[in-house]
């Protein structure tokens, strides 16, 4: 633990190490500390190897032609010109992948989704037909030569009125389906929580929406379908952030017995949960393969990824907190509307439909929580997984701090004030919250006044007292989340019934270097480094003496795979584990070279010695040259120095943070200018802090993007409004401030190297933040809630007392 | 990667040449200067022409000439050109400012003025300012040149007086004393297209009265570029903050937005009188501060 008294981080200056490289260079370290990235060198010169870079030899190009209107009954496809084109060598529809049981497959979410349109259209941009041809060009021309017949039909796009009496049945496929309802889900204790609010001094209450985003990953979604008829085998070649749950679930689906199937996932130019699940290019480019007798290259383009790959969010929220009049907060509950699109596609662990939702009681010590979400069926794309919610933590995290925001609003407190006065203690920990969550570790307050003492946070509402009296609009936000990431416990949580656990396998070789062999995918979190550094720092040896292997499901352990922050949870506990094993396993092997006792040996980093005699040792080279030697072993000891551990997660870890952020608004035009943004994060043990600054400040700006501009919107009849780049905003380095950021060190007590994930924090803390500061700076026009994404319409909207959420 | 239809492509050494290749080529032939319309236009296939005929290089478009009465800026002059150059920063600051806020570095480092004034999109900044600069544009085909106004130049949105096998060649602005011009944007993010842009220029008497005053928006349906009730509401006034509100009330009443993912009509209404303030105001103090470095310059 790190006290307030020693603050533990610079805030502000970089420190020397990185304005010098060579110095840094002097200065690596073996196992955790600041240490460049082992990918980058590919990286910033261009040879990272992504999944378009790949040519197999005769390989064809497969395109994908979509669905124009949103909601439509299929009439008649002809495929005749298509099929005469010179180029093209098939032309697949629904009617074709019938036969095969193919023109539906299994949702991870256990409902089932069209790869390729038989009887309806569900939304604009689903996929109706495929064309495989000898180029891309050719490919795209020919779905030209596609004519489609659609019987249009009234589209569902208001999720509130999804289930009204009367409203079109969007999934009629499904047998007695009568509405558009999926699921409806409960966590906390009702009763309990209505009697609480029953005797509250006050209640506050505040529709809340969650819009609907994108994760706009820079390379989009892709596959290339390998199969050869000879040996039946198929090498599929993704985009995607779960190998090995893709080639389990290609195994079950397509009927292509598992060890046939090669999944390889090469370098991901960004993930944030769009490349988690399986789309049905991926499987027109199995199918085209299959047909052809050639590997098939299918890569959408940026409108087909932000109009039909996984969205984000769409939560319609209504939140209500109970407190006493002195600000102690005693329950909240709520409400919500969760838009999941034509097909239930979102991905989250089986027993929770509204994934982790339910951590919406936030960081605070509660007497009573209750929460009610309702899954409906819209006509917009399916999804729901995706930018860097941890399982909708983003969408709880939001809800809870705008509604202590409001809370402090009505009580007239000040919100930072408000929040340390309802903090979790640290003694309370680990903490059973009220809907089911053990917390495990947390120091709250150090974290909260750190953040204030970097931002001044006094100085600052000074400034804001002095402004206000001029006219000037400036805001100060403030944010504390809780997130849990980490999934499993495999007993618990699973995706489609594979348990979420991970594998790691740790191999020494002769002359001391090593490999370590990881079943999750990297899509620009570091791995390669990150993962080096923890064998580095259990074994000694050095990061760049072990090389990391991952995203091929031929060469690579079992696991679930990289989303919801679970890679250095879940994987980072699997190779510290097994880093351990390979090194109980060196002792023994040392005790016969050293001629001791096992129990008399000594570790120091890279070294095992005799205890009182520390010039009597061996380092770990020279053990795995013995191991691999002609030493005669220990019984039951064989000859490698290798080891293999798939880590079952006891409980889920859970990272926090204290966010500030100081914001101006033009009050002539409603323009949000974020000024200053104060981070401060605590992930547990910091295994490479250079890391985990990059992933807070891509997170600080994907905050960014949703509190001011992100929006997937539709109009009435169901068009898709963010199609492209020109509708579809994401905020550019002109929009963010420099990030100040600071940490405080709480390890995760359950975890073998106390880690808790860094992945997804900022972006779930960043945004309520953001908002936070603008209510804050409208506030004496009497603004309690504006809606995201602020744009100068809304704000000004918001300034004249006439906010419209945007759905 | 968006993949537009199949086009064929030409690349012109001349002004001459090109409008050859125009003929030659037919109705489905479109010229291609920065291509930063057109290109993103074609990749989405809402539009597709047969034959591309590229002008990039025609150097003999990419100038800046200033004399007494007139600046000359070639078509092909970039934006990025625009944004860095002295003369322009000291005429027509209007000029600086607008390309300040299009679009990012690597579109300006590539678009021109003449494909901005060509693609006539009804958001496009530097339409409104050349309106706002009463520009003269010139025209060349086979058979000749002709000049036209601003006015005369564009028809409606992306509709302009140019004929398929014609070429914008030069934009002409006429340069007056005790000038001084403004131009401000809001968009939703840097590089978006403007919610609402205003552009101002006026210049002004012996008297520091305003003399000729003229007002442009952006991006709000209209088809002038301009306004005319506060152009007329401020010729003779004595600049003030009341004029420049009066001004800006007509500027907001007289346009006539459209609602969409950048904001409701009484927003942008709003936009187009608070920023027909500002620009006003800057406009006029930049022409008040040329005035008196021209005074201070007289013997």
């Amino acid at each position: 633990m790190t006290t307030l008294d020693e603050p533990p981080v610079p805030a502000g200056p970089v420190d020397e190490r990185e304005r010098n490289p060579a110095a840094a260079a002097e200065d690596r370290p073996i196992g955790f500390g600041r240490l460049q990235r082992k990918e980058d060198p590919r990286f910033v010169r261009g040879k990272g190897h992504y999944l378009d870079d790949i040519t197999l030899p005769g390989m064809l190009h497969g395109a994908v032609l979509r669905s124009p209107v949103a909601h439509a009954r299929l009439v008649s496809i002809d495929t005749t010109a298509a099929a005469a084109h010179p180029k093209v060598r098939a032309v697949i529809t629904g009617k074709d992948l019938e036969p095969l049981n193919l023109a539906w497959a299994p949702t991870l979410s256990a409902d089932v989704q069209a790869v390729l349109a038989t009887d309806k259209v569900r939304f604009q941009g689903q996929e109706v037909a495929f064309v495989v041809a000898e180029d891309r060009y050719a490919a795209r021309d020919a779905l030209e030569l596609i004519k489609v017949e659609y019987d249009v039909l009234p589209p569902v796009m208001d999720a509130r009125k999804a289930l009204d009496p009367g409203m079109p049945v969007i999934r009629d496929d499904l047998e007695g389906r009568t509405d558009n309802h999926i699921f409806d889900w409960e966590a906390g204790d009702s009763a309990a929580t209505d009697a609480v609010f029953a005797r509250a001094d006050v209640v506050v209450s505040q529709d809340v929406v969650y819009p609907r985003v994108h994760p706009a990953p820079m390379e989009t979604c892709g596959a290339i379908a390998d199969y050869d008829p000879i040996d039946g085998k198929l090498t599929l070649y993704e985009t995607t952030q779960a190998p090995h749950a893709h080639r389990t679930l290609y195994a079950l689906v397509a009927g292509i017995p598992e060890h046939k199937i090669r999944v390889i996932s090469p370098d991901i130019g960004g993930g944030f949960g769009n490349k988690v699940g399986i789309y049905p290019g991926y499987v027109c480019a199995v199918v085209g393969s299959i047909v052809t007798g050639k590997p098939v290259k299918w890569v959408e383009d940026r409108s087909e990824n932000l109009m039909s790959t996984s969205f984000a969010r769409d939560y319609l929220m209504r939140g209500e907190v109970a407190a006493t009049s002195d600000g102690r907060i005693l329950a909240v509950r709520t409400t919500v509307i969760a838009d999941h699109g034509a097909f239930n596609a979102t991905a989250q662990p089986t027993k929770y439909p509204a994934g982790f939702f339910h951590i919406f009681t936030g960081s605070y010590d509660l007497e009573a929580a209750h929460c009610k979400v309702t899954g409906v069926y819209t006509n917009k794309a399916p999804g729901g997984v995706a930018y860097a919610c941890s399982f909708r933590v983003t969408e709880a995290v939001y809800l809870v701090e705008r509604m202590v925001d409001v809370l402090a609003q009505k009580l007239a407190m000040d919100p930072a004030e408000l929040r340390l006065k309802n903090f979790i203690r640290p003694e309370q920990f680990p903490y059973q919250n009220k809907t089911g969550w053990e917390y495990d570790s947390g120091e709250y307050e150090t974290a909260m006044r750190l953040s204030m003492k970097i931002a001044g946070y006094d100085e600052l509402r000074r400034e804001q007292a002095d402004k206000r009296a001029r006219g000037e609009l400036m805001g100060i936000g403030v944010s504390f989340f809780t997130e849990t990431v980490g999934a499993g416990p495999r007993r618990h949580m699973d995706i489609v019934g594979l348990g979420m656990a991970d594998g790691a396998e740790v191999r020494v070789h002769p002359t001391g270097k090593a490999v370590v062999r990881l079943s999750v995918q990297s899509q620009g979190q570091g791995h390669e480094t990150t993962f080096a550094q923890i064998v580095a720092e259990e074994l000694g040896i050095p990061p760049e003496s072990i090389e990391v292997v991952h995203g091929d499901t031929d060469q690579t352990p079992f696991g679930l795979g990289t989303y919801g922050s679970r890679s250095t949870p879940v994987s980072g506990g699997a190779v510290a584990l097994a880093s351990r094993k390979v090194r109980d396993k060196a002792r023994m092997i040392a005790s016969v070279m050293l001629e001791a006792r096992p129990d008399d040996l000594e570790w120091e980093k890279g070294r095992w010695f005799v205890r009182g005699d520390p010039e009597q040792g061996k380092t770990i080279s020279e053990i795995a040259l013995g191991a691999h030697g002609t030493l005669e072993l220990p019984e039951g000891v064989d000859g490698n120095l290798d080891a293999e551990v798939t880590y079952d997660p006891p409980n889920l870890t859970f990272p926090f943070g204290a966010y500030i952020c100081v914001v101006d608004i033009d009050p002539g035009t409603g323009v949000v200018k974020v000024r200053r943004f104060i981070a401060v994060d605590d992930c547990g043990t910091r295994i490479n802090p250079m890391i985990i600054e990059g992933q807070v400040h891509g997170g600080l700006t994907d905050g960014v993007g949703m509190a001011l501009m992100e929006f997937i919107g539709f109009d009435e009849d169901g068009n898709c409004l963010g199609g492209s780049f020109m509708d579809y905003l994401i905020p550019t380095s002109m929009e963010v401030p420099d990030w100040e950021t600071g940490y405080t060190v709480t390890p995760s007590p359950h975890h073998p190297i106390g880690a808790k994930g860094i992945g997804e924090s900022a972006t779930v803390g960043s945004p309520p933040a953001i908002v936070n500061a603008i209510v804050d700076a409208l506030q004496p026009m009497g603004v309690v809630h504006v809606d995201m994404p602020c744009t100068p319409a809304r704000v000004w909207a918001a300034m004249q007392g006439r906010a419209q959420p945007p759905v | 990667m968006q993949i537009p239809a199949a086009f064929d492509y030409a690349r012109a050494d001349s002004v001459e040449h090109a409008l050859e290749l125009l003929e030659q080529h037919g109705p489905e032939s479109r010229l291609i200067a920065g291509g930063h319309s057109l290109l993103p236009m074609m990749k989405l296939r809402l539009a597709r022409p047969e034959w591309l005929v590229d002008i990039n290089d025609l150097h003999e478009l990419d100038f800046i000439s200033e004399d007494a009465e007139v600046l000359r800026i070639g078509a092909l002059t970039r934006h990025a050109t625009l944004l860095e150059s002295d003369v322009i920063a000291r005429l027509f600051a209007i000029i600086t400012d607008a390309e300040h806020v299009i679009a990012d570095p690597v579109v300006r480092n590539r678009g021109t003025i003449g494909g901005s004034l060509c693609q006539a999109d009804p958001a496009e900044d530097l339409s409104t300012v050349c309106h706002v600069l009463s520009a003269e544009v010139v025209i060349r085909g086979r058979s000749g040149e002709r000049t036209l106004s601003m006015a005369d130049l564009h028809r409606g949105p992306y509709e302009t007086a140019v004929a398929q096998d014609e070429i914008l060649t030069e934009i002409r602005l006429p340069v007056r004393p005790r000038f001084g011009s403004a131009y401000e944007k809001v968009e939703r993010r840097v590089g978006d297209w403007a919610i609402v842009a205003a552009g101002a220029a006026v210049s002004l008497a012996g008297d520091g009265s305003i003399e000729q005053a003229r007002v442009g928006l952006t991006a709000v349906g209209l088809d002038s570029g301009t306004v005319t009730r506060a152009e007329e509401a401020l010729r003779g006034g004595r600049p003030s903050e009341e004029l420049f509100v009066e001004a800006a009330r007509l500027a907001g009443e007289d346009c006539s937005p459209d609602s969409d993912q950048r904001g409701p009509v009484d927003y942008k209404r709003h936009l187009a009188d608070e920023l027909t303030r500002r620009v006003l105001r800057r406009a006029c103090r930049r022409a008040a501060e040329q005035g008196a470095e021209q005074t201070c310059r007289l013997p």
